[in-house]
């Protein structure tokens, strides 16, 4: 679907405007693995930020560990510059109960003080169980429940529905 | 049952890590790679990570030794857990209670994990196979048996250096018939592919029919050492000059010591590795303890980032609903 | 009590007897064996139709823990399992506490089994004053209050010197000498030295530490001329020994502990300590070459070596557990069973459980001719069932063979002519 990096575009437009508004010269982009990741580095494109990407794991953070235990499929995280006193702009693929971004907020705190944490989500998908917003929104759908909303990639990147019964 | 199948759940999942013996290459790999995910961490402003938050982590050790319950501590309180260290008597005179009663006592204190380190080949084994179905057992040492996350940590150091597995030669070298390094660390290559694995000692100090673990057996060095990939050099324990298997710690650094001459048998990027604590002059020189060659410190930092893999994994599949516990 | 015993298949070694027949028991000894005596009322009749009669089983060695040990096990305890197994002689071996080394323990011993009533419990006197090695013991006291024979117990003498004047003194008065072929200063070990101890990294007994004395006391034996008996041997090389000494005509038997003819090193993978004995369970090739012994003949009895144990004692890392398997309730299952399983025929199984020991220890029992003591044991050859836990009536509930399936079912044992044992379903 051409469709998701309309998407981005759509994003990155909502995203440079913020960004203006608020007087953020220099931010850096964090996503969080592995959907999150393929669209911040679409978004650094597009705004031409020269700062490096970092990318976070936040499987050690999960509120829900205890249940699911250590993912197989575990890459590390990696924020290559300094936290302390920066701008960060936070990108996951689908915020839906806002775990996974409670969990990122958590992990970045315990790498250094920021000086901001904007949210950005291709998907919003509703379903809170947090008190958490994203900031820039590429699209919001209201799925039932057992609709699984994911992000394929890394190339080209397409969102898919599935629903499990 | 043997060892290798009470570890597991029925999904073939880590529940306890007591032998590398019988693991799939998948269960090994598993634990490098979150190891991997987990060195940075004490890089970090905050070197912790709230894993094993509310977690009690108990270290239960029959068998004295400061070095490795301090690297289970560190591993331990890195992922939030709390630790309590158990230091217990095991001299016959001072018997007490039975090794059952222990861990009851223990259990009734609602703890999730034992680390355990015993001088009986088997006691880990013991231990996971009567405790209550939700605790952990992580073998820190089982007399001459198994000591898993040491050769997990070597691997690991291994790995990021060398991670050709099956293009490497390993030379393992001194007291194999004791070591339960040695053991851990043969099976564990062996899963992992490694093309060669080599024991070098003298008569003495080689198990019997060594060969059937997998390995080429030389009594010298200077053949043993060469063209080798890795070299790992075990711990001499003074007491082997009381059993009659050495005649002295000299004679055993002149025809089994790790020198400059000797390293240079092996190739010439070859990794030198220890698990400690080291005897300069006995086992190896102090120029190549200390040399450009020499990773023993790295893997000491290796080991806690490896531990911290380890308890992640084997307390995550014990909650696991769907996992159930054989 | 005049007791018949109906249409049996008597199986009598002794006398190369195998035929259904009727056995006569009276006044505590076997009355006529096919035709009624005269004078014989049956005041009891067992119907042992579809059964095995043969001699009640010999153990040359069960440890029955009185004195010293009754925490694990009495004599009252295990003679009444031996009963229920067919077993109606048991020999105890000298390391009691204290040790057989004075008549007043000889007569404890007989007086408590006595007591009892569920079996004959014969002794084994000490070579040594205290079994430590370094004095002769009484043997001539001993051989008077009744000890069978001497040996060491479980305890080899280390000094050859002693080793050497306890083999004269012990054949100056025809005693023969029960030995433990095992070199201490060798055994320092947990499990047979090979594959298996390697991989579980643990201590290993080497096969010479059998071997080795046990070449050295057939040496012995060829100058003093006493009488040896070597037990529970575990090596193949030591059966290749002990068949040339005898086919040299030396005056040597041995045995063979029935685990041993089960069970190899492989079953120590896991670390059960319900495995660890001593001598150690060694390889397939030496299991193999101790069944070929047992069925030639080298290897004249099978025996339990029963060392009842309590709980503790087996419940904790191996190398922390005591050795020893509580084994007079499963002796009887697991010798049909090797027999079954090789086509061995029952003659020869039950000669080496009764007759084979008989004459070992040079008794006037284990056979069933006319005047011979009344201890018989009566089995249903065809019975096969599963060993549970409760099954066991030792007060050792220590045997590696729960869960196995045993062959044969003792119905009956009669005890001195008594009726000791009877199955109840």
């Amino acid at each position: 679907m051409g469709d998701t990096e309309l998407l981005i575009d759509a994003m990155a437009g909502q995203l440079r405007d913020l960004l203006t508004e608020r007087g953020i010269a220099d931010p850096v982009l964090v996503g969080i693995h592995t959907g999150g990741v393929w669209i911040a580095e679409r978004l650094r494109q597009r705004l031409g930020i020269t700062a490096p990407l970092g990318q976070l794991d936040v499987s050690f953070y999960r509120d829900d560990f205890s249940r699911v235990g250590v993912n197989p499929h575990i890459r590390p995280s990696e924020l290559p510059f300094d936290i302390e006193g920066r701008h960060l702009v936070l990108v996951d693929d689908v915020l839906n109960t806002g775990r996974t971004v409670r969990a990122a907020l958590n992990e970045l705190f315990d790498y250094g003080r920021p000086a901001s944490v904007l949210l950005a989500v291709l998907v919003d998908r509703g379903g809170r169980q947090l008190p958490i917003e994203a900031n820039v929104v590429g699209t919001r759908m209201n799925p039932p429940d057992n609709q699984n909303v994911q992000l394929n990639g890394p190339d080209p990147l397409q969102l898919t529905f599935q629903t499990s019964s | 049952m043997t060892t290798t199948s009470i570890q597991l759940d029925r999904q073939g999942r880590l529940l306890h890590f007591l032998t590398t013996e019988g693991l799939s290459r998948r269960h090994l790999t598993e634990i490098l790679d979150t190891a991997e995910s987990l060195r940075g961490v004490a890089e970090r402003r905050v070197k912790k990570l709230p894993t094993l938050h509310g977690k009690t982590v108990v270290n239960l050790f029959f068998e004295a030794s400061t070095r490795t319950r301090t690297t289970f501590e560190l591993a331990a309180k890195r992922l939030s857990a709390d630790v309590l260290n158990l230091n217990i008597a095991t001299s016959s005179a001072v018997k007490g209670e039975s090794l059952l009663d222990t861990l009851r006592n223990i259990e009734a204190m609602q703890c999730d994990m034992f680390v355990v380190r015993h001088e009986q080949s088997g006691a880990a084994e013991f231990i996971a196979r009567h405790v209550k179905p939700h605790i952990a057992v992580l073998n820190a040492g089982d007399g001459r048996h198994a000591h898993p996350t040491q050769a997990m940590l070597d691997v690991f150091t291994i790995r990021r250096h060398k991670p050709d597995f099956p293009s490497l030669r390993v030379a393992i070298v001194g007291d194999i018939l004791h070591s339960r390094v040695a053991r851990s660390l043969i099976h564990a290559l062996s899963i992992l592919g490694a093309g060669e694995i080599r024991v070098i000692a003298p008569c003495t100090l080689l198990p019997a029919q060594v060969e059937s673990l997998g390995v080429q057996v030389f009594h010298l060095p200077e053949q043993g050492l060469r063209d080798v990939d890795v070299i790992v050099m075990l711990r001499l324990q003074r007491e082997r000059m009381e059993g009659a298997l050495l005649p002295s710690e000299q004679e055993f650094f002149q025809r089994y010591g790790l020198t400059e001459d000797r390293l240079a048998l092996a190739k010439p990027d070859a990794l030198v590795m220890h698990p400690g604590p080291i005897n300069r002059g006995v086992e190896i020189d102090s120029r190549v303890a200390d040399g450009a060659r020499s990773v023993i410190l790295e893997q000491v930092t290796n080991g806690i980032a490896v531990r911290m893999a380890i308890m992640s994994i084997t307390l995550g599949n014990h909650a696991r609903p769907d996992g159930e516990i054989a | 009590m005049h007791i018949l015993i109906q249409g049996g298949r008597v199986i009598d070694p002794a006398h190369q007897f195998d035929a259904v027949t009727d056995v006569f028991v009276a006044v505590g000894r076997i009355a006529g064996l096919g035709q009624r005596p005269a004078g014989f009322k049956a005041e009891r009749v067992i119907d042992a139709s579809g059964h095995i009669v043969c001699p009640g089983l010999i153990d040359l060695c069960a440890r029955l823990r009185e004195p010293g040990l009754e925490h694990k096990a009495t004599i009252a305890s295990e003679t009444r399992a031996a009963a229920a197994g067919g077993i109606t002689t048991l020999v105890c071996p000298p390391d009691t506490d204290p040790v057989i080394d004075e008549p007043a323990v000889v007569e404890l011993i007989r007086r408590r089994a006595k007591a009892a009533g569920h079996a004959r419990v014969l002794t084994l006197g000490a070579l040594t004053h205290r079994l430590r090695g370094e004095r002769l013991a009484e043997m001539a006291a001993l051989k008077e209050a009744g000890c069978v024979g001497v040996g060491d117990g479980g305890r080899p003498i280390t000094n050859t010197r002693v080793l050497r004047r306890a083999l004269e003194y012990a054949a100056t008065f025809d005693l023969t000498v029960f030995l433990t072929p095992l070199d201490p200063e060798l055994s320092h070990g947990l499990a047979h030295e090979g594959q298996v101890s390697t991989r579980l990294g643990l201590p290993g007994i080497l096969a010479a530490a059998e071997t080795g004395i046990i070449a050295r006391d057939l040496e012995l034996i060829r100058d003093i001329g006493v009488r040896v008996h070597f037990g529970r041997l575990s090596c193949a090389r030591s059966v290749e020994l002990v068949a040339r000494a005898q086919a040299e005509g030396l005056p040597v038997s041995a045995d063979a502990a029935i685990h041993h003819l089960h069970l190899t090193e492989n079953d120590l993978l896991g670390f059960d300590s319900e495995c660890h004995v001593r001598p150690p369970l060694r390889s397939q090739r030496d299991r193999d070459a101790l069944r070929a012994g047992v069925s030639n003949g080298t290897l004249g009895a099978l025996c339990s070596d029963h060392q009842p144990h309590e709980s503790d004692a087996k419940c904790g890392p191996l190398g922390d557990t005591e050795p020893g398997i509580s084994g007079l309730d499963t002796l009887l299952g697991l010798s049909l069973r090797l027999a079954r399983d090789h086509g061995w025929p029952l003659m020869t199984l039950i000669e080496r459980l009764s007759w084979g020991p008989a004459r070992i220890l040079g008794l006037p029992s284990g056979h069933l001719g006319v005047g011979a003591p009344a201890d018989l044991c009566i089995f249903d050859p065809d019975a096969s069932w599963r060993l549970a836990a409760s099954h066991l009536r030792s007060r050792g509930q220590n045997s590696p063979f729960i869960g196995w399936e045993l062959q044969g079912r003792v119905t009956h044992t009669l005890f001195d002519g008594e009726l000791v044992y009877a199955y109840e379903a």
